[in-house]
């Protein structure tokens, strides 16, 4: 099968910082990967390349076999590829429905001449797909502002599903819910992945990673240090890949101890 | 859940009852705006007459066209000072083209657009590429702006220029003057794109969280510096109005405009920080100018008193901003 996403030697640079450092990755179809690492270890960064937000100063990205350049973040939008940002990235002065369709209103025509927003057709999206996700939110109307962080967190995600995505980049997408929400989310990612929705998650809770996410990719200091199979690592050595007490094994991954291992061959593709 | 089940009565009412409750929340300044009317109405009951009512709408025709402009900008959380010195060089070259070339008023009175429109988007560019706040640039193009005027008019007036120029400015359709006509369109024209369009939507998002629009993929950069070329050009068909109106064209017009159509768009509630607004507000806070200067001309207080209504009206819209953000919050 081939891979739904794949970056190869992409690298990042902010000035002398090099945020992102030559890092490979691959992600097939209905597989949910976990992209873990410290602050600063280069993973927004990472995915940001992805979405659009940063263009990359070397390296390829390919989607659905065929090589890409993603410049803005529509272009990524357009190929399928959606985004929930850590910080949700919505406009909190504009009601749920308008924050769902933003940037891809439904238009109509008027009088058979001008486009103008379809209003009522967003608005009846929105609900249903509010409800396919089982989500409650108060009314369609509220401005996001007067949500809570859960019912925000709704949002953000609904606006990424109903496009159809392809292809979904979660940035701590449970770090602002209570419990039972956190539930709802990663039970969300494990229908997104059987319905063939590939995914790379990030989060710095291990435990929630380690239940929905099949392959884990470590990163540290920019490099991608490690790559494991979830059934086949635990979490102590996740963790010590994460902070540097565990060296890692990936190739050019750093510098000092360079061996191959299994999933690390990949890189070579 | 819970939507489903809304019956299309209810829905109605819904919306009458969310009208009523906007025109509350978001336009309180409307209430005190009936209110001085009404006290004005009763000192000096002519205020109502409808010529007294035209009067007060041409006075304040062509700093409500300029606000139809500025209110994008703020909407988006920028600014435009320049707007008084692009007004005051488009009607300078407006009457110069007629009295030093000898062209039409019809084809003088458009020709300066583009300038203005060039000058907008000159500032959108530096704004947005070099990022740059916008009243920095704003106020550089400000000075730059009334410089041009200046050199062009060699600093004197330009005047006696052809009676069918003065149609634009002074000119009536029945009891109708046109630049009323031309205030109306454009407040019309701009609530329609607030409320109708993507580009207003994405005015909107900009203001709320610029990062967001740019994430969700909202051409940023292009918005803004679109708002700016259509503030420009508005304020510099403004002051093409202005030299219509005096038949006459003086290198220092439209000085210090830019603060009343600024006044007129947070009058209206329009948030200095961007985001929460629109053309309704705007429209009351043009109108609220006009009527203080007007009913304060009729009952006879004098103009330095009108400054301080002004100024302290200001000050309560901002403050009726504050603490509803602070509800909301």
């Amino acid at each position: 099968m081939e891979p739904i996403l794949e970056v190869r030697g992409i690298t990042k640079r902010f000035g002398g910082l090099v945020a992102v450092d030559n890092v490979d990755m691959k992600v097939y179809p209905g597989e949910v990967v976990g992209l873990l690492g410290d602050n600063g270890a280069g993973k927004s960064t990472l995915i940001k390349m992805v979405s659009g937000v940063y263009c990359a100063d070397a390296g390829t990205i390919f989607f659905d076999g065929k090589e890409v350049k993603i410049d803005n973040p529509m272009q990524a939008l357009k190929l399928g590829l959606e985004t929930i940002y850590q910080d949700l990235a919505l406009a909190e002065n504009l009601d749920v429905y308008s924050n769902i369709f933003l940037g891809r209103e439904k238009l109509k025509r008027f009088l058979g001449l001008v486009k103008v927003l379809d209003h009522s057709y967003m608005l009846t999206e929105s609900r249903k797909v509010l409800n396919r996700l089982e989500i409650e939110v108060p009314s369609l109307r509220n401005r996001i502002r007067t949500l809570s962080g859960g019912q925000r967190q709704a949002v953000a995600i609904s606006r990424a599903i109903y496009w159809d995505a392809k292809f979904l980049i979660m940035d701590e997408p449970t770090a602002a819910l209570g419990v039972a929400e956190q539930k709802n989310v990663l039970s969300l990612v494990r229908t997104l992945s059987s319905q063939g929705v590939g995914i790379i998650i990030i989060s710095h809770q291990i435990l929630d990673v380690f239940s929905v996410a099949t392959r884990l990719v470590i990163m540290r200091r920019g490099k991608k240090v490690a790559e494991r199979i979830t059934a086949d690592t635990s979490p102590d050595e996740v963790v010590g890949l994460i902070v540097g007490s565990i060296p890692g094994d990936v190739p050019n991954g750093d510098g000092s101890d360079v061996k191959l291992s299994p999933v690390g061959a990949s890189h070579a593709g | 859940m819970g939507q489903t089940s809304e019956t299309s009565a209810q829905r109605t009412g819904a919306h009458v009852k969310r009208a009523v409750q906007t025109l509350f929340r978001e336009y309180s300044i409307f209430f005190i705006f009936l209110l001085v009317c009404v006290v004005i109405t009763s000192i000096r009951p002519v205020f109502l007459s409808v010529d007294n009512i035209f009067n007060v709408i041409r006075q304040v025709s062509m700093i409500g066209i300029m606000s139809v402009g500025m209110t994008f900008v703020i909407l988006s959380a920028d600014i435009d000072l320049s707007v008084g010195s692009v007004a005051g060089l488009c009607g300078a070259l407006t009457a110069g083209v007629i009295a030093r070339q000898g062209l039409p008023p019809l084809v003088a009175i458009f020709l300066p657009l583009p300038v203005a429109a060039l000058l907008g988007w000159v500032m959108g560019i530096i704004i947005t590429k070099a990022k740059v706040h916008s009243f920095v640039v704003s106020l550089g193009m400000m000075s730059i702006a009334r410089g041009l005027a200046l050199v062009y008019t060699k600093g004197l007036s330009i005047g006696n220029l052809p009676k069918e120029f003065g149609a634009l400015g002074g000119g009536m359709v029945g009891p109708i003057p046109i630049p009323v006509i031309i205030f109306a369109a454009f407040m019309i024209l701009g609530y329609l794109v607030l409320t109708r369009t993507p580009y207003g939507r994405a005015i909107y998002a900009i203001g709320g969280n610029q990062e967001a629009a740019r994430l969700s993929g909202i051409k940023v950069d292009r918005y803004r510096i679109m708002n700016f070329v259509i503030c420009s050009t508005l304020a510099g068909f403004a002051g093409i109005i202005l030299a219509s109106r005096t038949r006459s064209a003086w290198p220092a017009a439209a000085t210090g405009w830019e603060l009343d159509v600024i006044t007129a768009v947070i009058i209206g509630g329009t948030s200095f920080f961007g985001g929460r607004g629109g053309m309704v507000g705007t429209l009351i806070g043009a109108l609220f100018l006009g009527v203080l200067r007007n009913g304060a001309n009729l009952i006879g207080v004098s103009p330095f008193y009108q400054q301080i209504l002004i100024g302290t009206l200001v000050v309560i819209a901002v403050v009726i901003d504050r603490l509803r953000q602070r509800r909301t919050a």
